[in-house]
């Protein structure tokens, strides 16, 4: 029976394939942005501003793929479900993408000012973010939805992080108004760092629908 | 890419009935063709057109030509025999002969007296059986009646018996229209197969059908070719308001 639908089973296998290329791409621009941040490197800040063209590239072929698939093809069941969450899954690391971006600018607007304090829980969470970006897309390939669950479960801490960020900066800009600026970049990218998080999350809960179909967004717990 | 067949302002008469009206169309190598189009409209009469097959029908007339590789297939010199030797035709009810699954096979080889001794004709069998995918499950019953084969079987038989001649086209009329979805999915993972040492041309009622297999598409209508073009084009952005229609299930 596999034999019968190879044709299908291999044009999903490129799309897949596709797709982790762009959920790779997607990690290193968010290590990029936020090591840029941290080491106050120009020339990578750069990289990740002037380099948004081959994630926008996959963007729209993977949805072409996903699209001729669903016209040509007509997968049913899992094969369906596959499918729309590629095409779900194209659209968070697309943001993501995007992301990576406003992090680069904020950095390179923060370099041009005196460093408001030792940057520790932004690489945290820069560093917490990817790995949930990494283990969703795992997941994703794996179809295991323990892996999803657990980046589920780490979206807490970082949403926790921020705020911390949050309350930590508001201290400085009390203190000292000329730290407000920086201080501000900091705080933006942290809620960017925070929305890299929620997009890792939204792939996870795809990941959870493609394998057991169930709905677990909204904490609707798959009621149906 | 050079056409493999060309088919040039072709009209068709079943009497004084007009059936296809100046159709013009180019078949590319190594690819699958599919013709759509609600019955009546032409499709599978323009596919026996290009191997002559409706010369059988009485009163009928042909105008305009086709060109296989160069040559007018409609020229005044040609052997119709040597013709449909190359291009090879799967019909819509599987016919195989009340013969062994071996026989059937060897059939074309034979009356062609295209395999020279025993051994030949066992290899090219077998060739042509593992071609048409069935192989493995007939290589121990050769022997056998051909009739007590499932349905998809002898279907897949009948595309062994096409192919054991060595055509270079398969024309395929409805070729799965009469097979349980798992033995259709055979014949469409076969038609994808053969599409690498052939050109495929398939006649279907089966929109989806013509979606999963072939890379070009023609939609026909009241004899008339509307459109052609990619498949993927057909399927998720026709040209032509009447494609959209018919490919949205709006009529036919």
């Amino acid at each position: 029976m596999e034999k019968a639908v190879r044709h299908f089973q291999e044009e999903l296998e490129s799309l897949l394939a596709r797709l982790l290329e762009m959920g790779g791409l997607a990690e290193e621009r968010v290590r990029d942005a936020v090591q840029g941040l941290a080491i106050r490197d120009a020339a990578i800040i750069r990289k990740v501003l002037g380099g948004d063209e081959p994630v926008n590239r996959l963007h729209i072929e993977i949805d072409d793929r996903c699209f001729r698939l669903l016209a040509l093809h007509q997968p049913m069941a899992t094969d369906l479900r596959a499918i729309v969450a590629a095409v779900k899954i194209n659209t968070d690391l697309e943001r993501v993408g995007d992301l990576a971006v406003n992090i680069a600018e904020a950095a390179e607007r923060y370099a041009g000012h005196p460093p408001v304090k030792k940057l520790i829980d932004i690489p945290r969470m820069g560093h917490l973010a990817q790995g949930m970006l990494h283990d969703a897309l795992d997941a994703f390939v794996r179809r295991d939805t323990r892996l999803a669950q657990q980046v589920l479960n780490e979206d807490d801490v970082l949403d926790g992080l921020k705020t911390q960020v949050f309350r930590e900066l508001l201290t400085y800009m009390l203190q000292d108004p000329s730290t407000v600026e920086p201080a501000l970049d900091l705080i933006l990218i942290s809620r960017h760092l925070e929305r890299i998080g929620d997009h890792a999350t939204n792939i996870a809960e795809d990941v959870i629908f493609m394998v057991s179909a169930q709905d677990v967004r909204h904490h609707t717990g798959g009621g149906g | 890419m050079t056409p493999k067949i060309r088919a040039q302002e072709l009209s068709f008469y079943y009497g004084a009935v007009r059936a296809l009206q100046d159709i013009s169309v180019e078949i590319q190598p190594n690819l699958v063709t599919a013709f759509i189009g609600p019955s009546g409209c032409g499709k599978s009469t323009f596919l026996r057109t290009l191997n002559r097959m409706n010369d059988i029908i009485p009163g009928t007339r042909v105008e305009g030509r086709v060109l296989l590789d160069e040559t007018n297939i409609y020229g005044p010199h040609v052997d119709v025999v040597a013709l449909r030797r190359r291009v090879g035709m799967v019909f819509q009810k599987s016919n195989p002969f009340p013969k062994s699954i071996f026989d059937n096979a060897a059939y074309g080889l034979r009356i062609n007296d295209l395999a020279h001794g025993r051994a030949e004709l066992t290899a090219r069998v077998e060739e042509s059986l593992r071609q048409a995918a069935l192989w493995d499950e007939v290589k121990d019953r050769l022997q056998e009646s051909a009739l007590a084969l499932s349905g998809g079987q002898q279907q897949r038989l009948c595309i062994a018996r096409a192919l054991a001649v060595r055509p270079e086209i398969l024309l395929m009329d409805e070729p799965a229209s009469a097979l349980d979805p798992m033995a259709t999915q055979r014949i469409e993972e076969l038609v994808y197969e053969l599409k690498k040492t052939y050109t495929i041309v398939i006649v279907t009622h089966n929109m989806q059908q013509a979606a999963r297999v072939s890379d070009h598409t023609a939609f026909f209508w009241l004899g008339r070719l509307i459109e052609y073009d990619r498949t993927d084009k057909i399927f998720t952005n026709p040209a032509e308001k009447l494609t959209e229609d018919y490919v949205t299930g709006r009529f036919g």
